[in-house]
């Protein structure tokens, strides 16, 4: 049984995180260049928790698969980032945006984590100005603001459609200036493929170079995974192609526990798939969603016509007629339910019926050309390169597509899984946004945990540590831990089969699309989970992993990584299967309202499902954490 | 731009460029790629004949990818000669193969230069890049340290220039289109961006000189204002940045007290 103590502080919701700063034990100055801390991953949770630790005088060595820290999966995000500023004067404070959240995720993560997040987004804002952050003015030369699905204010900052890049390369700087100053020590192209516990504590990591394919051990004070998403389990996502669960997986498989791997986003407005070949999708951001109208053809009939031909009488702006006071503005698991079930009823359009439009004529025609260009032109420009349709003139083709995953690591409110030592950032926890997490809110998030809440927490956990002697990394847990990582590699390699590593993760996507997707249910999941370990022993009975491990080799980095993904997918489904409720991004279709709405059982499952491993064949453990709402009363979610 | 390609299947030559590692010889090799939909990628093209290699037991070509949307920098073809092939401010990865007819041989490259020394096949290392952001690409300023964002107006105009500047993604394509493989769009971005913004104006001579000098001592080239850089950049990012470098350098120079390298001059030229 793993320990999930929340370690929540007392008080009044607002004071929480004060009170819990000055009562947290610190580290002094002078001491903590003693302590060497490991960050694994450098998008926007990890390089800017390594670039302050390191401003701090801690000792960091940050580890990234990449061959830059500026290429993380963050550099993708569009939209924007949220933040309780009220500039507009439109409303907003903490509280406004605390609740949204909290709302936004269906009441299915921690009060207090949450409320931190709301209090430190304005502090974000301000560090990122700073930094020399390009975000988006007036013409006052004040900063702009946009909305987003599931607010009824404008809190939105944004980089024109490039915020995460933005953001990205604001934290990459200060990471940059570290690095050039020797505060931190990059690795870049090394693959973390194991966490080695030493006495029951997280105190290194087992690496693989990715070019020459040495595997070396590296020893640490503390390890922090800030190493993103596991989306890429459904194989198709709007995700880089390398985003992987291997990290979280290993740290799992070492006793970390697995929190909501079930809640996973799909969003509702990506670009439609194309043919079997296709390798990722595309996102059109939900900033979209502001001006443009979401809309199927009334009858079936005219599903194939023209959109131009379909009079306005005959078009369904469904989201505003079922939503009228969010509109095309739902939240993203609303929308993405929406858009399914008008294709299910075979209103859906374009070759394959899976698609709805989204229509910019009515804000070309109150804004006028030029207007829309500027806010959204390097999205319409994305829309042409892949389908070579001009959406100036037609509306664009939209499908939801998975592209966020709420669900990670377990970790207390300090950010510490329940193995000591080992603590979690970003999208790879599973911390704020309950089961469906709201636009804007992931660089919200990870940008908190690196800049403002780990400098604090970790402080914490180090002042009751020894600094650990530099050979450490001799002793044989490392040993252990080093001997697995080459026994995979060699099993891999060893493999006699004849099918790539591709063919084995199309498959496994297709499998958690269809029955651990937009809608679940009983029959199949429990299908799913008959066939996932079916297709799991076909992979290493059947995988062909060419080339050598002693070379730059991506057959094998994917082949590792899909060898993880075959065992998550079974855990989201198992998960899944025992959440007998929907809530957020996770909808059975046992439990909804007559309109198709989710049906929430806060009787049952007002809790964290905290899966713990036991072995290898062996069935995991649900261990659970109750969430204990004092602040906000638990109500249905409506966006009527 | 789009040569429009009304066969649904089709088939090409490609034409690729093989090497083990940075010690061992290089050579282009010929592969055929059958059945291709002008509405697939030029990566998914490689990731398909990358499988029928492996069900081959070949070895598959190693190429850099990951976002595949054009925004990481990390894939890096020259495709028949042009870095990021045929079309105008996109990445490799926004190479759809509608811009190919049937019976085409594409020949497909590294992105060549002497500060980018080639990994395996497709693969360079670009860690020069990095080092040069690390010499002064940045904003001295701590984690906590800052006033509020409103504090400080910013015009408009000098905002949206500088995201101009700052949507560069680093991918290199400027420096494989140079005959000179000069670095100078990829700095003139980073040291426009940072100079547009009044927050980047206390460390603005002490940046230009310091990432000029780590540029020049990576072994970039001299920039001789021929602007093949800014045709093939993604994101399309004009060479008057370089302009605007080359004033801030001379005026970094003149103003500093700081004893730069003795070529340094020559690279900001
Ligand atoms: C297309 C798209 C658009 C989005 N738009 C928005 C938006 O507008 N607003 C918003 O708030 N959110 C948005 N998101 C979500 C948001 O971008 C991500 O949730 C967030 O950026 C994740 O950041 P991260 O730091 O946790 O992880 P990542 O940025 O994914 O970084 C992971 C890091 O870990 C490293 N890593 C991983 N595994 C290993 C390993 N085993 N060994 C070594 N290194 C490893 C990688 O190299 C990388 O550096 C978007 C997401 C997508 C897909
Ligand atoms: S793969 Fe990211 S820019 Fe091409």
């Amino acid at each position: 049984m793993a320990n999930l103590e929340s370690k929540t502080p007392s008080g009044p919701l607002a004071g929480k995180w004060e009170k819990h700063k000055t009562e947290i034990k610190l580290v002094n100055p002078a001491n903590k260049r003693k302590y060497e801390v490991i960050v694994v991953g450098a998008g926007l949770a990890g390089s800017s928790c390594a670039a302050t630790l390191a401003e701090l005088g801690y000792r960091v060595k940050n580890f990234v698969f990449h061959d830059s820290p500026r290429r993380a999966h963050s550099i993708a995000a569009q939209g924007g980032i949220n933040a309780a500023k009220n500039y507009q004067n439109d409303g907003d404070s903490v509280h406004r945006l605390f609740y949204d959240t909290l709302k936004g995720g269906d009441y299915r993560a921690r009060e207090s984590n949450v409320h931190r997040l709301a209090e430190v987004s304005v502090n974000i804002i301000d560090q990122c100005a700073a930094q020399g952050v390009p975000f988006a003015r007036e013409y006052g030369g004040l900063l702009a603001n946009r909305s987003f699905g599931g607010a009824q204010v404008s809190r939105t900052f944004y980089a024109r459609g490039q915020t995460g890049q933005q953001l990205l390369l604001g934290a990459y700087s200060a990471l940059s200036r570290m690095i050039g100053q020797g505060g931190v020590e990059l690795h870049a192209n090394s693959e973390m493929l194991d966490v080695v516990i030493v006495d029951g504590h997280a105190k290194g990591i087992i690496v693989r170079d990715l070019i020459t394919g040495a595997i070396t051990r590296h020893s640490a004070d503390a390890v922090v995974l800030a190493t993103g998403g596991y989306g890429n389990v459904f194989n198709l996502s709007t995700y880089a192609r390398g985003s992987n669960a291997t990290a979280i997986w290993r740290a799992y498989k070492r006793g970390a526990c697995l929190a909501n791997p079930c809640y996973t986003q799909i969003h509702p407005t990506c670009i439609p798939v194309s043919g079997d070949y296709q390798s990722k999708l595309t996102l059109m951001s939900e900033s979209l969603r502001n001006d443009g109208r979401i809309w199927v053809p009334k009858k079936k009939e005219d599903a194939k016509k023209a959109p131009a031909s379909i009079p306005e009488a005959d078009r369904d702006y469904y989201l505003e007629r079922i939503y009228p006071s969010f509109g095309n503005l739902a939240p993203r698991d609303v929308a993405s339910r929406a858009a399914m079930r008008m294709c299910d009823e075979g209103r859906g359009v374009g070759e394959t019926g899976l698609g709805v439009y989204l229509d910019f004529a009515d804000a070309i025609k109150r804004l006028g050309e030029p207007a829309v260009r500027e806010r959204y032109g390097n999205l319409f420009d994305i829309y042409h390169e892949i389908t070579a349709e001009n959406a100036y003139q037609n509306p664009m083709r939209i499908f939801p597509a998975v592209h966020y995953t709420m669900g990670g690591l377990w970790v207390d409110y300090n950010l510490m899984s329940n193995v000591p030592g080992l603590f979690v950032l970003g999208e790879a926890n599973f911390s704020d946004h309950g089961a469906n997490r709201l636009g804007a809110s992931a660089l919200m998030q990870g940008l908190a945990d690196g800049y403002f809440v780990i400098p604090y927490t970790i402080g914490d956990y180090l002042a009751g540590q020894k600094p650990v002697a530099r050979t450490a990394a001799e002793g044989t847990a490392f040993k252990a831990a080093e001997d697995n990582v080459r026994a995979m590699t060699q099993r891999l390699l060893a493999s006699k089969g004849k099918e790539p590593v591709s063919h084995f993760h199309k498959r496994l996507g297709k499998i958690m699309w269809d029955h651990c997707g937009m809608a679940r249910n009983r029959a199949g999941l429990e299908a799913a989970l008959q066939k996932i370990p079916a297709l799991r022993e076909e992979f290493w009975a059947n995988v062909k992993v060419p080339g050598s491990a002693d070379t730059l080799n991506q057959s094998l980095e994917q082949a590792g990584r899909v060898a993880d993904f075959l065992e998550l997918g079974e855990l989201l489904c198992r998960d899944a299967l025992t959440r007998e409720e929907s809530c957020g991004g996770h909808f059975r279709e046992e439990y909804q309202y007559p309109d198709g709405e989710c049906k929430r059982d806060d009787q049952n499952f007002a809790h964290v499902a905290a899966w713990e491993y036991q072995g290898e064949g062996k069935t995991p453990l649900r261990n659970t954490e109750a969430l204990n709402y004092e602040f906000t009363k638990m109500s249905v979610r409506s966006y009527k | 731009m789009v040569a429009n390609n009304s066969t649904k299947n089709f088939s090409v030559t490609l034409r690729v460029w093989r090497q083990a590692g940075p010690d061992q010889p290089g050579r282009f090799v010929d592969y055929p790629a059958t059945n291709l939909n002008p509405n697939m990628s030029f990566l998914e093209m490689l990731d398909v004949v990358n499988d029928e290699l492996t069900v081959k037991g070949e070895e598959p070509i190693a190429f850099a990818h990951d976002c595949r949307e054009g925004i990481c920098g990390t894939c890096s073809c020259t495709i028949n000669g042009k870095p990021h092939g045929p079309g105008k401010g996109v990445a490799t990865c926004q190479v759809y193969l509608r811009s190919f007819k049937d019976g085409d041989t594409i020949v497909v490259e590294p992105f060549r230069a002497r500060a980018f020394p080639l990994v395996k096949d497709l693969i360079t290392d670009r860690e020069a890049f990095d080092k040069i952001q690390q010499a002064g690409g940045f904003i001295s300023v701590r984690t906590g340290a800052a006033q509020d964002a409103n504090a400080i107006p910013v015009p408009k105009e000098d905002a949206d220039l500088a995201m101009d500047a700052a949507a560069c993604i680093g991918c290199g394509a400027c420096v494989a289109a140079c005959k000179n493989a000069s670095a100078m769009l990829f700095v003139a971005a980073k040291v426009s961006h940072l100079g547009l913004m009044p927050q980047g104006q206390p460390e603005r001579d002490k940046r230009v000189l310091a990432m000029v000098q780590t540029m020049d001592e990576a072994g970039f080239g001299n920039c001789t204002n021929q602007y093949e850089c800014s045709a093939v950049c993604p994101k399309l990012i004009s060479h008057d940045f370089i302009a605007r470098m080359n004033r801030d350098y001379i005026g970094a120079l003149f103003r500093s007290k700081f004893k730069p390298v003795s070529h340094a001059s020559g690279g900001a030229g």
